[in-house]
Protein backbone atom coordinates (compact mmCIF):
# COMPACT_ATOMS: atom_id res chain seq x y z
CA UNK A 1 0.00 0.00 0.00
CA UNK A 2 1.20 3.59 -0.39
CA UNK A 3 2.30 5.36 2.59
CA UNK A 4 0.18 7.75 4.58
CA UNK A 5 2.60 10.52 3.83
CA UNK A 6 3.34 10.19 0.51
CA UNK A 7 -1.45 10.60 0.22
CA UNK A 8 -1.04 13.38 2.62
CA UNK A 9 1.66 15.02 0.52
CA UNK A 10 -0.34 14.71 -2.54
CA UNK A 11 -3.31 16.66 -0.95
CA UNK A 12 -5.99 14.17 0.00
CA UNK A 13 -7.41 14.50 3.17
CA UNK A 14 -7.71 10.82 5.30
CA UNK A 15 -10.28 10.16 8.03
CA UNK A 16 -9.54 8.16 10.63
CA UNK A 17 -11.70 6.31 13.11
CA UNK A 18 -13.87 7.19 16.11
CA UNK A 19 -13.76 6.30 19.76
CA UNK A 20 -12.79 2.46 21.02
CA UNK A 21 -13.41 2.60 24.45
CA UNK A 22 -17.07 4.06 24.68
CA UNK A 23 -17.72 1.65 21.86
CA UNK A 24 -16.40 -1.13 24.23
CA UNK A 25 -18.53 -0.24 26.74
CA UNK A 26 -21.54 0.14 24.63
CA UNK A 27 -20.88 -3.54 23.96
CA UNK A 28 -20.83 -4.35 27.28
CA UNK A 29 -17.18 -4.55 28.51
CA UNK A 30 -17.43 -3.73 32.52
CA UNK A 31 -16.05 -1.51 35.34
CA UNK A 32 -12.31 -3.46 35.90
CA UNK A 33 -11.89 -5.87 32.79
CA UNK A 34 -9.33 -5.27 30.38
CA UNK A 35 -10.08 -3.73 27.20
CA UNK A 36 -7.48 -5.95 25.67
CA UNK A 37 -8.00 -9.28 27.37
CA UNK A 38 -11.22 -8.66 24.87
CA UNK A 39 -9.08 -9.14 21.68
CA UNK A 40 -9.27 -12.85 22.72
CA UNK A 41 -12.38 -13.37 24.90
CA UNK A 42 -14.87 -10.93 22.37
CA UNK A 43 -12.79 -11.04 19.34
CA UNK A 44 -16.10 -10.48 17.52
CA UNK A 45 -17.27 -7.68 18.80
CA UNK A 46 -13.49 -6.13 18.32
CA UNK A 47 -14.20 -7.09 14.89
CA UNK A 48 -17.59 -5.18 15.12
CA UNK A 49 -16.18 -1.95 16.19
CA UNK A 50 -13.01 -2.13 13.75
CA UNK A 51 -15.55 -2.58 10.82
CA UNK A 52 -18.42 -0.14 11.97
CA UNK A 53 -15.94 2.73 11.42
CA UNK A 54 -14.32 0.74 7.83
CA UNK A 55 -18.44 0.91 7.16
CA UNK A 56 -18.30 4.62 8.17
CA UNK A 57 -15.93 5.72 5.84
CA UNK A 58 -12.61 5.84 7.51
CA UNK A 59 -9.29 5.44 6.13
CA UNK A 60 -7.64 4.26 8.60
CA UNK A 61 -8.48 2.19 11.63
CA UNK A 62 -6.82 1.62 14.91
CA UNK A 63 -6.43 -1.12 16.85
CA UNK A 64 -7.60 -2.19 20.70
CA UNK A 65 -4.37 -1.94 22.01
CA UNK A 66 -4.30 1.36 23.71
CA UNK A 67 -3.73 0.05 27.12
CA UNK A 68 -1.25 -2.82 25.77
CA UNK A 69 2.00 -2.12 27.72
CA UNK A 70 3.58 -3.85 30.09
CA UNK A 71 2.73 -1.38 32.99
CA UNK A 72 -1.00 -1.21 32.24
CA UNK A 73 -1.13 -4.95 31.66
CA UNK A 74 0.51 -5.79 35.18
CA UNK A 75 -2.71 -3.71 36.68
CA UNK A 76 -4.32 -7.29 35.80
CA UNK A 77 -1.58 -9.36 36.09
CA UNK A 78 -1.82 -9.66 32.15
CA UNK A 79 2.27 -8.84 31.42
CA UNK A 80 3.27 -11.64 30.24
CA UNK A 81 0.36 -12.06 27.38
CA UNK A 82 1.51 -8.16 25.83
CA UNK A 83 2.52 -10.04 22.37
CA UNK A 84 -0.29 -12.02 22.06
CA UNK A 85 -3.10 -9.49 23.18
CA UNK A 86 -1.01 -6.57 21.11
CA UNK A 87 -1.09 -9.40 17.89
CA UNK A 88 -4.45 -10.08 18.14
CA UNK A 89 -5.16 -6.52 18.55
CA UNK A 90 -3.54 -5.68 15.25
CA UNK A 91 -4.81 -9.05 13.58
CA UNK A 92 -8.63 -7.94 14.04
CA UNK A 93 -8.22 -4.86 12.91
CA UNK A 94 -6.54 -5.60 9.72
CA UNK A 95 -9.44 -8.47 9.08
CA UNK A 96 -11.72 -5.40 8.80
CA UNK A 97 -9.21 -3.02 6.91
CA UNK A 98 -8.66 -5.12 4.30
CA UNK A 99 -6.19 -4.32 1.83
CA UNK A 100 -7.39 -0.58 1.28
CA UNK A 101 -7.33 0.82 4.45
CA UNK A 102 -4.61 0.99 6.57
CA UNK A 103 -4.43 -0.25 10.25
CA UNK A 104 -2.91 2.38 12.71
CA UNK A 105 -1.35 0.08 15.86
CA UNK A 106 -2.10 2.06 18.99
CA UNK A 107 0.22 2.27 21.86
CA UNK A 108 -1.01 4.56 25.08
CA UNK A 109 0.77 6.06 28.02
CA UNK A 110 2.77 3.67 30.39
CA UNK A 111 0.50 5.39 33.30
CA UNK A 112 3.90 5.55 34.98
CA UNK A 113 5.91 9.15 35.63
CA UNK A 114 9.80 9.34 34.51
CA UNK A 115 10.33 12.08 36.85
CA UNK A 116 9.46 10.86 40.10
CA UNK A 117 11.51 7.92 39.50
CA UNK A 118 8.54 5.40 38.90
CA UNK A 119 10.24 4.32 35.54
CA UNK A 120 13.38 4.39 33.57
CA UNK A 121 13.61 5.85 30.31
CA UNK A 122 15.50 1.90 29.54
CA UNK A 123 12.04 0.61 30.76
CA UNK A 124 9.78 2.46 28.82
CA UNK A 125 11.83 2.04 25.56
CA UNK A 126 11.60 -1.97 26.63
CA UNK A 127 7.92 -2.13 26.56
CA UNK A 128 7.03 0.62 23.62
CA UNK A 129 9.10 -1.74 21.77
CA UNK A 130 7.88 -4.99 23.05
CA UNK A 131 4.46 -3.34 22.00
CA UNK A 132 5.30 -2.26 18.35
CA UNK A 133 6.83 -5.70 17.22
CA UNK A 134 3.74 -7.80 18.55
CA UNK A 135 1.29 -4.89 16.41
CA UNK A 136 3.04 -4.94 13.41
CA UNK A 137 3.09 -8.83 13.53
CA UNK A 138 -0.33 -8.69 13.77
CA UNK A 139 -0.56 -6.37 10.47
CA UNK A 140 -0.29 -2.81 12.21
CA UNK A 141 0.61 -0.25 8.46
CA UNK A 142 1.70 2.04 11.29
CA UNK A 143 2.27 2.43 14.74
CA UNK A 144 -0.11 5.66 16.69
CA UNK A 145 1.32 6.66 20.09
CA UNK A 146 -1.50 8.82 21.29
CA UNK A 147 -2.92 10.48 24.10
CA UNK A 148 0.73 11.68 25.62
CA UNK A 149 1.16 14.75 28.01
CA UNK A 150 4.82 13.88 28.95
CA UNK A 151 7.42 14.93 26.08
CA UNK A 152 10.01 12.86 27.41
CA UNK A 153 7.87 9.95 27.29
CA UNK A 154 6.41 10.73 23.87
CA UNK A 155 9.92 10.94 22.29
CA UNK A 156 11.44 8.11 24.14
CA UNK A 157 7.82 6.43 21.93
CA UNK A 158 8.77 7.49 19.18
CA UNK A 159 12.62 6.44 19.08
CA UNK A 160 11.40 2.89 20.51
CA UNK A 161 8.91 2.24 17.50
CA UNK A 162 11.38 3.69 15.15
CA UNK A 163 14.36 1.33 15.85
CA UNK A 164 12.16 -1.70 16.71
CA UNK A 165 9.77 -1.34 13.89
CA UNK A 166 9.56 0.01 10.04
CA UNK A 167 5.86 1.56 10.40
CA UNK A 168 5.35 5.50 10.19
CA UNK A 169 4.57 6.70 13.29
CA UNK A 170 2.21 8.69 14.52
CA UNK A 171 2.47 10.48 17.64
CA UNK A 172 -0.31 12.60 19.15
CA UNK A 173 -0.52 14.46 22.70
CA UNK A 174 -3.38 15.74 25.00
CA UNK A 175 -3.84 19.52 25.16
CA UNK A 176 -5.91 21.90 27.98
CA UNK A 177 -7.02 25.29 27.17
CA UNK A 178 -6.04 27.85 30.40
CA UNK A 179 -8.49 31.04 31.04
CA UNK A 180 -5.80 32.44 29.05
CA UNK A 181 -6.68 30.89 26.08
CA UNK A 182 -2.87 29.44 25.90
CA UNK A 183 -3.01 25.37 25.58
CA UNK A 184 -0.58 22.96 27.13
CA UNK A 185 -0.84 19.71 28.05
CA UNK A 186 -1.31 18.08 31.83
CA UNK A 187 3.13 18.19 32.10
CA UNK A 188 2.96 21.68 31.02
CA UNK A 189 3.90 21.44 27.20
CA UNK A 190 2.94 23.93 24.82
CA UNK A 191 2.60 23.20 21.40
CA UNK A 192 5.66 24.22 20.25
CA UNK A 193 7.77 22.07 22.25
CA UNK A 194 5.59 19.10 21.15
CA UNK A 195 6.19 20.14 17.27
CA UNK A 196 10.00 20.52 17.88
CA UNK A 197 10.56 17.76 20.44
CA UNK A 198 8.29 14.82 18.17
CA UNK A 199 9.56 15.98 14.54
CA UNK A 200 13.41 15.94 15.70
CA UNK A 201 12.46 12.60 17.85
CA UNK A 202 11.91 11.11 14.11
CA UNK A 203 7.80 11.01 14.00
CA UNK A 204 6.26 11.18 10.51
CA UNK A 205 2.70 12.53 11.69
CA UNK A 206 2.05 14.44 14.68
CA UNK A 207 -1.09 15.90 16.17
CA UNK A 208 -3.62 16.10 18.95
CA UNK A 209 -6.18 14.25 20.65
CA UNK A 210 -8.49 13.64 23.47
CA UNK A 211 -8.91 17.18 24.81
CA UNK A 212 -12.24 18.82 24.98
CA UNK A 213 -13.59 18.89 22.15
CA UNK A 214 -13.41 20.01 18.54
CA UNK A 215 -14.46 23.43 19.31
CA UNK A 216 -11.13 24.27 20.46
CA UNK A 217 -9.29 22.24 17.48
CA UNK A 218 -8.35 25.34 14.84
CA UNK A 219 -7.55 27.38 16.92
CA UNK A 220 -4.92 24.36 18.01
CA UNK A 221 -3.96 23.89 14.51
CA UNK A 222 -3.28 27.31 13.51
CA UNK A 223 -0.76 27.55 16.21
CA UNK A 224 0.80 24.22 15.36
CA UNK A 225 0.92 25.09 11.65
CA UNK A 226 2.85 28.74 12.89
CA UNK A 227 5.92 26.44 14.07
CA UNK A 228 5.75 23.49 11.01
CA UNK A 229 4.17 24.19 7.98
CA UNK A 230 4.47 20.95 6.13
CA UNK A 231 4.67 17.96 8.84
CA UNK A 232 1.63 15.56 8.36
CA UNK A 233 -0.89 16.71 11.20
CA UNK A 234 -3.77 14.31 12.34
CA UNK A 235 -6.75 15.50 14.83
CA UNK A 236 -8.48 13.65 16.54
CA UNK A 237 -10.77 14.88 19.64
CA UNK A 238 -13.11 14.16 21.89
CA UNK A 239 -16.70 14.93 20.69
CA UNK A 240 -16.98 17.58 23.21
CA UNK A 241 -16.61 17.66 27.47
CA UNK A 242 -19.05 15.14 28.26
CA UNK A 243 -22.02 15.80 31.01
CA UNK A 244 -24.03 13.24 33.35
CA UNK A 245 -27.61 13.25 33.52
CA UNK A 246 -30.29 11.48 35.77
CA UNK A 247 -32.68 9.54 32.96
CA UNK A 248 -36.41 10.77 32.86
CA UNK A 249 -38.17 8.87 36.01
CA UNK A 250 -39.98 6.31 33.81
CA UNK A 251 -42.34 4.20 36.21
CA UNK A 252 -43.92 2.07 33.82
CA UNK A 253 -40.20 0.62 33.78
CA UNK A 254 -39.85 -0.13 37.23
CA UNK A 255 -36.23 1.48 36.62
CA UNK A 256 -34.43 3.30 39.07
CA UNK A 257 -35.14 6.86 38.56
CA UNK A 258 -31.82 8.15 40.44
CA UNK A 259 -29.14 6.29 37.87
CA UNK A 260 -27.45 8.29 34.98
CA UNK A 261 -26.07 8.44 32.31
CA UNK A 262 -22.94 10.06 30.64
CA UNK A 263 -23.22 12.08 27.84
CA UNK A 264 -21.17 14.03 25.04
CA UNK A 265 -22.50 17.01 24.10
CA UNK A 266 -20.73 17.34 20.72
CA UNK A 267 -23.48 15.98 17.59
CA UNK A 268 -21.85 13.99 14.82
CA UNK A 269 -23.96 17.33 12.70
CA UNK A 270 -21.33 19.77 14.77
CA UNK A 271 -18.26 18.19 14.82
CA UNK A 272 -18.83 17.68 10.68
CA UNK A 273 -19.30 21.40 10.54
CA UNK A 274 -15.93 22.25 12.84
CA UNK A 275 -13.93 19.92 10.71
CA UNK A 276 -14.09 21.77 7.89
CA UNK A 277 -12.27 24.59 9.84
CA UNK A 278 -9.72 22.26 11.31
CA UNK A 279 -8.77 21.14 7.84
CA UNK A 280 -8.47 24.53 6.49
CA UNK A 281 -6.40 25.44 9.64
CA UNK A 282 -4.01 22.73 7.90
CA UNK A 283 -4.96 19.34 9.89
CA UNK A 284 -4.47 16.48 7.11
CA UNK A 285 -6.20 13.60 8.96
CA UNK A 286 -9.14 14.17 10.68
CA UNK A 287 -11.08 10.97 13.14
CA UNK A 288 -12.55 11.17 16.70
CA UNK A 289 -11.55 10.00 20.23
CA UNK A 290 -13.85 9.74 23.79
CA UNK A 291 -17.94 9.81 22.84
CA UNK A 292 -17.30 9.87 19.04
CA UNK A 293 -18.94 7.15 16.77
CA UNK A 294 -19.13 5.64 13.54
CA UNK A 295 -22.11 8.43 13.12
CA UNK A 296 -19.49 10.96 14.08
CA UNK A 297 -16.82 9.39 11.40
CA UNK A 298 -19.59 9.06 8.86
CA UNK A 299 -21.08 12.81 8.87
CA UNK A 300 -17.32 13.86 8.96
CA UNK A 301 -16.40 12.18 5.96
CA UNK A 302 -18.75 12.83 3.79
CA UNK A 303 -17.75 16.49 4.31
CA UNK A 304 -13.78 16.32 4.29
CA UNK A 305 -13.46 13.24 1.54
CA UNK A 306 -13.83 15.58 -1.83
CA UNK A 307 -11.56 18.40 -0.22
CA UNK A 308 -7.78 18.65 -0.72
CA UNK A 309 -5.04 20.95 0.52
CA UNK A 310 -2.60 22.65 -2.20
CA UNK A 311 -5.64 22.63 -4.79
CA UNK A 312 -7.49 26.14 -4.51
CA UNK B 1 18.25 36.97 57.29
CA UNK B 2 16.36 33.98 56.41
CA UNK B 3 14.94 32.27 58.85
CA UNK B 4 14.70 28.28 59.11
CA UNK B 5 11.24 28.18 58.13
CA UNK B 6 11.51 30.53 55.59
CA UNK B 7 14.27 28.25 54.62
CA UNK B 8 12.18 25.04 54.63
CA UNK B 9 8.89 26.97 52.23
CA UNK B 10 11.67 27.88 49.56
CA UNK B 11 12.39 24.27 49.62
CA UNK B 12 8.97 22.70 49.67
CA UNK B 13 7.90 25.39 46.74
CA UNK B 14 10.71 25.03 44.64
CA UNK B 15 10.91 21.36 44.92
CA UNK B 16 13.86 20.21 46.71
CA UNK B 17 13.53 17.17 48.62
CA UNK B 18 16.76 16.50 49.80
CA UNK B 19 20.43 17.47 50.01
CA UNK B 20 21.42 14.30 47.09
CA UNK B 21 18.06 15.18 44.93
CA UNK B 22 19.15 16.93 41.71
CA UNK B 23 16.25 18.87 41.45
CA UNK B 24 15.92 22.00 40.95
CA UNK B 25 19.60 22.42 39.54
CA UNK B 26 20.09 25.78 40.90
CA UNK B 27 19.24 24.28 44.39
CA UNK B 28 22.32 21.61 43.90
CA UNK B 29 24.26 20.56 46.65
CA UNK B 30 22.23 22.39 49.22
CA UNK B 31 20.25 21.15 52.38
CA UNK B 32 16.87 20.21 51.19
CA UNK B 33 13.39 20.45 53.39
CA UNK B 34 14.03 17.21 54.66
CA UNK B 35 16.96 18.19 56.54
CA UNK B 36 15.68 21.43 57.02
CA UNK B 37 13.22 19.95 58.68
CA UNK B 38 14.83 17.93 60.89
CA UNK B 39 16.86 20.69 62.24
CA UNK B 40 14.20 22.78 62.83
CA UNK B 41 12.81 19.42 64.85
CA UNK B 42 16.14 19.45 66.89
CA UNK B 43 15.95 22.97 67.28
CA UNK B 44 12.74 23.02 69.43
CA UNK B 45 10.76 25.25 66.72
CA UNK B 46 7.11 24.04 67.33
CA UNK B 47 5.76 21.42 64.76
CA UNK B 48 2.67 23.47 64.30
CA UNK B 49 4.62 26.45 63.55
CA UNK B 50 6.75 23.62 60.66
CA UNK B 51 3.13 22.80 59.14
CA UNK B 52 1.96 26.49 59.24
CA UNK B 53 4.50 28.40 58.25
CA UNK B 54 6.80 25.98 56.33
CA UNK B 55 4.55 23.61 54.71
CA UNK B 56 0.94 24.80 54.31
CA UNK B 57 2.81 28.84 53.51
CA UNK B 58 4.80 26.86 50.32
CA UNK B 59 1.72 24.50 49.41
CA UNK B 60 -0.60 27.34 49.04
CA UNK B 61 1.51 29.12 46.93
CA UNK B 62 2.14 26.42 44.68
CA UNK B 63 -1.80 25.70 44.66
CA UNK B 64 -2.02 29.24 43.70
CA UNK B 65 0.92 29.11 40.85
CA UNK B 66 -0.86 25.93 39.58
CA UNK B 67 -4.33 27.52 39.28
CA UNK B 68 -2.50 29.86 37.31
CA UNK B 69 -1.00 27.51 35.25
CA UNK B 70 2.69 29.43 36.35
CA UNK B 71 3.55 25.88 37.12
CA UNK B 72 2.63 22.27 36.00
CA UNK B 73 2.01 18.63 37.42
CA UNK B 74 5.64 18.03 37.24
CA UNK B 75 6.65 21.23 39.45
CA UNK B 76 3.82 20.43 41.48
CA UNK B 77 4.70 16.73 42.16
CA UNK B 78 8.03 17.36 42.83
CA UNK B 79 6.36 20.33 45.37
CA UNK B 80 4.36 17.76 47.01
CA UNK B 81 7.13 15.47 47.23
CA UNK B 82 9.55 17.56 49.18
CA UNK B 83 6.77 18.09 51.65
CA UNK B 84 5.49 14.54 51.66
CA UNK B 85 9.02 13.82 53.13
CA UNK B 86 9.93 16.66 55.30
CA UNK B 87 6.41 16.21 56.81
CA UNK B 88 7.91 12.45 58.32
CA UNK B 89 9.50 14.18 60.67
CA UNK B 90 6.26 15.95 61.85
CA UNK B 91 4.38 12.39 62.28
CA UNK B 92 5.21 11.63 65.42
CA UNK B 93 3.65 14.99 66.66
CA UNK B 94 0.85 14.07 65.30
CA UNK B 95 0.46 10.62 66.35
CA UNK B 96 1.43 11.63 69.97
CA UNK B 97 -1.62 14.57 69.77
CA UNK B 98 0.65 17.20 70.34
CA UNK B 99 -0.03 18.75 67.17
CA UNK B 100 -3.89 18.73 65.74
CA UNK B 101 -4.69 18.68 62.38
CA UNK B 102 -7.66 20.70 60.47
CA UNK B 103 -9.92 17.54 60.24
CA UNK B 104 -9.76 13.92 58.32
CA UNK B 105 -10.38 13.84 54.76
CA UNK B 106 -10.68 10.69 52.52
CA UNK B 107 -9.69 10.44 49.31
CA UNK B 108 -9.72 8.04 46.55
CA UNK B 109 -10.29 7.13 42.80
CA UNK B 110 -13.54 5.85 42.53
CA UNK B 111 -14.15 2.14 41.11
CA UNK B 112 -12.91 1.07 37.79
CA UNK B 113 -10.41 3.88 37.43
CA UNK B 114 -6.63 3.05 37.16
CA UNK B 115 -5.37 6.53 37.37
CA UNK B 116 -4.45 8.50 40.48
CA UNK B 117 -2.15 10.90 39.61
CA UNK B 118 -4.68 13.82 40.23
CA UNK B 119 -5.90 11.77 43.18
CA UNK B 120 -2.41 12.08 44.63
CA UNK B 121 -1.75 15.85 43.77
CA UNK B 122 -5.07 16.84 45.44
CA UNK B 123 -4.49 14.25 48.21
CA UNK B 124 -0.77 16.07 49.18
CA UNK B 125 -1.79 19.59 48.92
CA UNK B 126 -4.20 18.87 50.92
CA UNK B 127 -2.41 17.09 53.72
CA UNK B 128 0.18 19.99 52.65
CA UNK B 129 -3.30 22.55 54.02
CA UNK B 130 -3.12 20.77 57.74
CA UNK B 131 -5.17 18.10 56.62
CA UNK B 132 -4.68 14.39 57.38
CA UNK B 133 -5.60 12.68 54.41
CA UNK B 134 -6.17 9.06 54.26
CA UNK B 135 -5.22 7.58 50.83
CA UNK B 136 -7.54 5.00 49.83
CA UNK B 137 -5.67 4.63 46.79
CA UNK B 138 -7.16 3.83 42.93
CA UNK B 139 -9.97 1.41 41.96
CA UNK B 140 -11.61 2.11 45.17
CA UNK B 141 -15.51 0.44 45.58
CA UNK B 142 -18.32 2.49 46.80
CA UNK B 143 -18.23 -0.09 49.99
CA UNK B 144 -14.87 0.82 51.06
CA UNK B 145 -15.79 4.47 51.03
CA UNK B 146 -18.43 3.53 52.89
CA UNK B 147 -16.41 1.80 55.52
CA UNK B 148 -13.85 4.62 55.66
CA UNK B 149 -16.26 6.80 57.20
CA UNK B 150 -17.20 4.65 59.84
CA UNK B 151 -14.40 5.01 61.10
CA UNK B 152 -14.46 8.93 60.88
CA UNK B 153 -17.95 9.70 60.51
CA UNK B 154 -17.09 13.41 60.74
CA UNK B 155 -14.29 13.51 57.80
CA UNK B 156 -14.95 15.17 54.45
CA UNK B 157 -14.73 12.43 51.37
CA UNK B 158 -12.67 13.30 48.07
CA UNK B 159 -13.83 11.21 45.09
CA UNK B 160 -11.67 11.30 41.78
CA UNK B 161 -11.70 9.87 38.14
CA UNK B 162 -10.48 10.37 34.89
CA UNK B 163 -12.12 8.71 32.85
CA UNK B 164 -15.50 9.84 31.13
CA UNK B 165 -16.30 5.89 31.56
CA UNK B 166 -15.82 5.89 35.13
CA UNK B 167 -17.03 8.89 36.20
CA UNK B 168 -20.93 7.11 36.28
CA UNK B 169 -19.40 5.29 39.31
CA UNK B 170 -18.19 8.59 41.13
CA UNK B 171 -22.64 9.01 41.02
CA UNK B 172 -22.94 6.18 42.28
CA UNK B 173 -20.91 6.22 45.18
CA UNK B 174 -22.03 9.29 46.07
CA UNK B 175 -25.67 8.27 46.15
CA UNK B 176 -24.41 5.10 48.76
CA UNK B 177 -22.03 7.52 50.59
CA UNK B 178 -25.30 10.34 51.20
CA UNK B 179 -27.46 7.10 51.65
CA UNK B 180 -25.70 6.23 55.01
CA UNK B 181 -24.24 9.79 55.84
CA UNK B 182 -26.79 12.35 54.60
CA UNK B 183 -24.53 14.84 56.37
CA UNK B 184 -21.08 13.78 55.08
CA UNK B 185 -19.06 16.64 52.76
CA UNK B 186 -18.00 15.09 49.60
CA UNK B 187 -15.74 17.19 47.00
CA UNK B 188 -15.32 15.50 43.58
CA UNK B 189 -12.77 16.33 40.67
CA UNK B 190 -10.85 14.89 37.57
CA UNK B 191 -10.32 15.76 34.12
CA UNK B 192 -14.11 14.67 33.02
CA UNK B 193 -16.04 16.13 35.86
CA UNK B 194 -17.36 19.30 35.89
CA UNK B 195 -19.73 21.88 37.89
CA UNK B 196 -22.68 20.56 36.22
CA UNK B 197 -21.89 16.88 36.73
CA UNK B 198 -21.31 17.65 40.63
CA UNK B 199 -24.90 19.21 41.02
CA UNK B 200 -26.54 16.42 39.06
CA UNK B 201 -24.57 13.22 41.18
CA UNK B 202 -25.10 15.39 44.23
CA UNK B 203 -21.72 15.92 45.24
CA UNK B 204 -21.08 19.45 47.53
CA UNK B 205 -18.08 20.60 45.48
CA UNK B 206 -16.35 20.45 42.32
CA UNK B 207 -12.74 21.54 42.73
CA UNK B 208 -11.50 22.34 39.07
CA UNK B 209 -8.08 22.09 40.68
CA UNK B 210 -6.36 20.78 44.10
CA UNK B 211 -6.14 24.58 45.08
CA UNK B 212 -9.86 25.02 44.98
CA UNK B 213 -10.55 22.05 47.42
CA UNK B 214 -7.97 23.20 49.69
CA UNK B 215 -9.53 26.98 49.86
CA UNK B 216 -13.27 25.01 49.68
CA UNK B 217 -11.64 22.83 52.96
CA UNK B 218 -10.37 25.69 54.89
CA UNK B 219 -14.15 27.17 55.45
CA UNK B 220 -15.16 24.12 56.64
CA UNK B 221 -12.45 23.74 59.54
Amino acid sequence: MIKITDRIKSGEILVSDGAWGTQLQSKGLKTGECPELWNITHGKEIYEIAESYINAGSDMIETNSFGGNRFRLAEYGLERRLSELNKKAAQLSRKAAGNNHYVLGSIGPSGKFIMMDEVSPAELTETFSEQAIALKEGGADAIIIETMTDLNEACIAVRAVRESTDCEIICTMTFDKSAKNAFHTMMGVSPEDMVRELVSSGADIIGVNCGRGIADMPDLVKEIRKYDGNIPLMIQPNAGIPIFRKENPDESSGKDPEQGKIIYTESPEYMAEISISVINAGANIIGGCCGTTPEHIRQIAAIVKNRRHGIK
Amino acid sequence: MESLLDKIAHCVEEGKINRSSPYPPEMKDQDGADELTQWAVKQGISPDDILQNGFIRAMDKVGKKFSEHKIFVPQMLMSAKAMSVAMEHLKPFFQSGETKRRGVFIIGTVTGDLHEIGKNLAAMMIEGSGWEVINLGKDVRKEKFVQAVHKHPDCVVGLSALLTTTMIHMADTIRALKEEFPQLRIIIGGAPVNQEFCDNAGADFYAADPQAAVVYLKQLS
